[in-house]
Formats: structure tokens, sequence, C-alpha cells
């Protein structure tokens, strides 16, 4: 009989297909996981309503589970309450950083409005300036760094 | 249920339709970031679309599908408000109009959380931190093109007036909207009117453009969400469902 705990585990190796270094536990969007007899329901929070990663993260999990013998898995949605990027874990904020893309600076309940100070994840300066509140996915922006000269993609607190 | 059906495909179409208008400019836009911006606009208006047809369709059942709505309905048979259709113009009036949807449903969802069914509710407060940036996004360029040349404040200036006939039907409560706010389902839209207009005359004011006041109280042009819509409702649903009329229920 499989546990909770377990499955937690095997889901670390679900990685999110946009940003390969987080997994879908780092991201914070696993509400539940629910086991009923052999069969295993995982309940996830979609990060951007029309995120086309959610769709290719459901079937992730399945295959994963699946490639450790559990072959009964529903993967449901839950919106409410909303994904928010406070509940990203810091271990997936560093990892974040080092593949080259600003973590979230801030939980929504501390935004500074149009002052947030985002750090470049090249060479840390604070001296970087917002160029699109959209980036290369909804869940980014990008920013670039006077500094380093160099473009950025800013997870944003959402 | 025949009206709650009725009440989310409203919600749904609207989403739908103004993701769809936006989804035009994918490789169009005046620069990079603004193609991209917009495309990712567009696709978190075609989620919140997807996620009211997929309550549709649980609600409705019979066989229908998310796609059930959007592919296979005619004209005659959308909800969306009048104003998510018009066509894109320039890029001013993709901004105009995308700044009057976004002001509006800023405030909807707003309100919409409070609906007595939970999955409208939760679909509201999903969709409202998402359309928090969109309203943010095209509030900015109202005013920098407001605030900008010559030619960029006259062309705001135009497009600003020319949706505005469009914007009455927003807080036009249809039948089935009052249906459903009796069941606590639905909000009160007309009672939005004035934080929209708030909001709209702040930031027509910091982009220095006149509040098309000679029109108030003017004649508001409506249809929408009953079915009766413009000339251009038809060829975007040509677009849009050519290829599951040509191939029915094909998937890849």
């Amino acid at each position: 009989m499989i546990t909770k705990q377990e499955i937690a585990v095997l889901l670390e190796q679900v990685f999110d297909p946009e940003v390969p270094v987080l997994t879908v536990q780092d991201l914070g969007i696993v509400r539940d996981i629910i086991i009923v007899n052999d069969e295993v329901e995982i309940v996830i929070s979609p990060t951007y309503s029309g995120c086309p990663a959610m769709h290719m993260i459901a079937a992730q999990i399945k295959v994963e589970l699946l490639s450790h013998g559990i072959e009964k898995v529903k993967v449901t949605e839950q919106l409410s309450p909303a994904w928010t990027t406070d509940w990203m874990t810091e271990s997936g904020k560093q990892k974040l950083e080092l593949y080259g893309i600003a973590p979230p600076q801030y939980k929504l309940n501390k935004l500074p409005g149009d002052k947030e100070v985002v750090p470049c994840p090249q060479c840390k300066s604070t001296n970087t300036q917002l160029v699109s509140q959209y980036g290369s996915t909804a869940c980014k922006a990008l920013y670039k760094c006077n500094q380093c000269l160099e473009p950025f993609d800013y997870f944003k607190c959402h | 249920m025949k009206t709650l059906i009725d009440y989310i495909l409203h919600l749904a179409d609207n989403s739908f339709i103004n993701g769809h208008r936006l989804s035009e400019w994918c490789g169009h836009g005046p620069a990079l970031e603004v193609d991209m911006a917009l495309s990712n606009i567009s696709l978190d208006e075609l989620g919140a679309a997807r996620s009211f047809y997929q309550y549709a369709a649980s609600i409705e059942g019979n066989g229908k599908t998310e796609d059930s709505y959007p592919s296979f309905r005619d004209v005659r048979e959308f909800r969306n408000v009048l104003l998510v259709e018009l066509p894109n113009g320039n890029f001013a009036d993709t901004m105009a109009r995308s700044f009057y949807f976004d002001a509006f449903q800023f405030h909807f969802y707003t309100a919409l959380q409070q609906s007595s069914d939970k999955q409208i509710a939760a679909i509201a407060e999903k969709s409202l931190k998402e359309v928090t940036y969109h309203l943010k996004f095209s509030s900015e360029w109202v005013v920098r093109l407001g605030d900008g040349t010559d030619e960029s404040k006259q062309k705001m200036q135009t497009a600003i007036n020319q949706f505005w006939e469009y914007t009455g039907e927003l807080f036009s409560m249809s039948e089935t909207e009052q249906d459903m706010l009796k069941q606590g389902i639905a909000i009160d839209v007309s009672l939005l009117k004035d934080d929209w207009e708030k909001t709209v005359a702040d930031t027509l004011a910091e982009a220095t453009l006149r509040y098309p006041m000679h029109i108030e109280g003017g004649w508001f042009q409506s249809g929408g969400k009953t079915g009766i819509h413009t000339e251009y409702m038809g060829f975007i649903l040509a677009e849009v469902q050519y290829m599951q009329k040509t191939y029915p229920g094909c998937e890849w």
C-alpha cells in the first residue's frame, strides 16, 4: 500500500516543461494527494488559466506514477484558492535564480507597487529595469540589467 | 438549468471572443514585446473561457464537451457583448477596446467572487488575478499613446471615442442575468458602472485624453447578450469553426 509521503517523493521527479528546473512541488501547485484503495487522485492548482504546461504536467504526473506501478491515477484541478507564487518553495526559488530566471521577490501582501526591486540573476545588480509586463510566458515579465546589460526573465509575483 | 448554462456561456463567450481577437495580433504586434504580451493575454482569456465552457458542459451533460460550445454554435447562440467582437483596427483601437473591457472585467470579477455558485466564484477569483495585469497593460498603453506625439494622441482619442457606444451594454442587465441575480449566482452589472467610469476617467486624465462626455447619456449599441451580433461575428466564427465544421470532432 503506497502512502501519501511516497507519492509526494515521486512528484519531486515531475518537472515543469516550461521551466525544467522546477518540480511541481517547487511550484507549489500540488494541493492534495488522495488515496482511496488503489486509486490515487492528485489535486493540482493551475498557475495561469491558459497555461499550456498544465495539460503536459498532468500527463507527466500520470506517466511518473505509472512507471512506479501506480496505474489508477486521476489528476484533478482546483481553482480556489487561486495559486500564488507565495506557495513556491525556497529551494525552488534558488533553482530558478541559478537557471537565470529572477525568482519572485515579494510575498503578495508585501508588494511595493511599482517599486519592485528585481536583482539581475546574472550579476546580482539591483540596477535593473522592466521592459515588458509579459515575457516568454504569462508567468514571467521581461527585464534588463543596466549593469551587465543582459536581458532576463522575472517570475513575477502573482 | 437552461438559464444557468446561458449565463455561464455569456461569461465564457466574452473571454473567448476577446481572446480570439487578441490572438489575431500574434505575429503582427508593433514590437516583439507587445506581440508576446497580447498573445499571453489572449491565452489567459482562452483559459478562463475554457474553465467556463467545461463547467457548462458538466452541467448540461448530454455528450457536451468544452469544445461543443465554441465550435458548433452559430452566431445567434453566442452571448458575448458586442464590444469584444469589434475588429482590432490599429494598435490604438485595440488598446482602447481592451482598456474598456479590462476595466470592466476587473470590477466584474471582483464582484463575481461573491457568486453563490462555488465554481463561478472560483473561476472569477482565478481570472481576477490575471485581468489585473491585463488592465495594467492596456492602461499603460492608453497613457503612453494619449500623452505621446500629436499623431498617437489623435489616434488614441479617436479610438476611445469610437468604442464608447459599445460600453453601455456592459452595464445593462439581460433577462438571464436578472434571473440569475435572484438566485445570487449573477451580479448586478449596472452597479459596476460608477467604479468603471472612475477607472476610465482616471486613466484618461493621466493620458491627457478627453473623456467621451459629448456622447454621455446618448445612445448605446446593444444586442450581444441576447445573440444579436454585429456583422463581424460571422467572420470570427468562420475562422474559429471551419476546421471542426469540415472534420467534426477531429483531434490532433
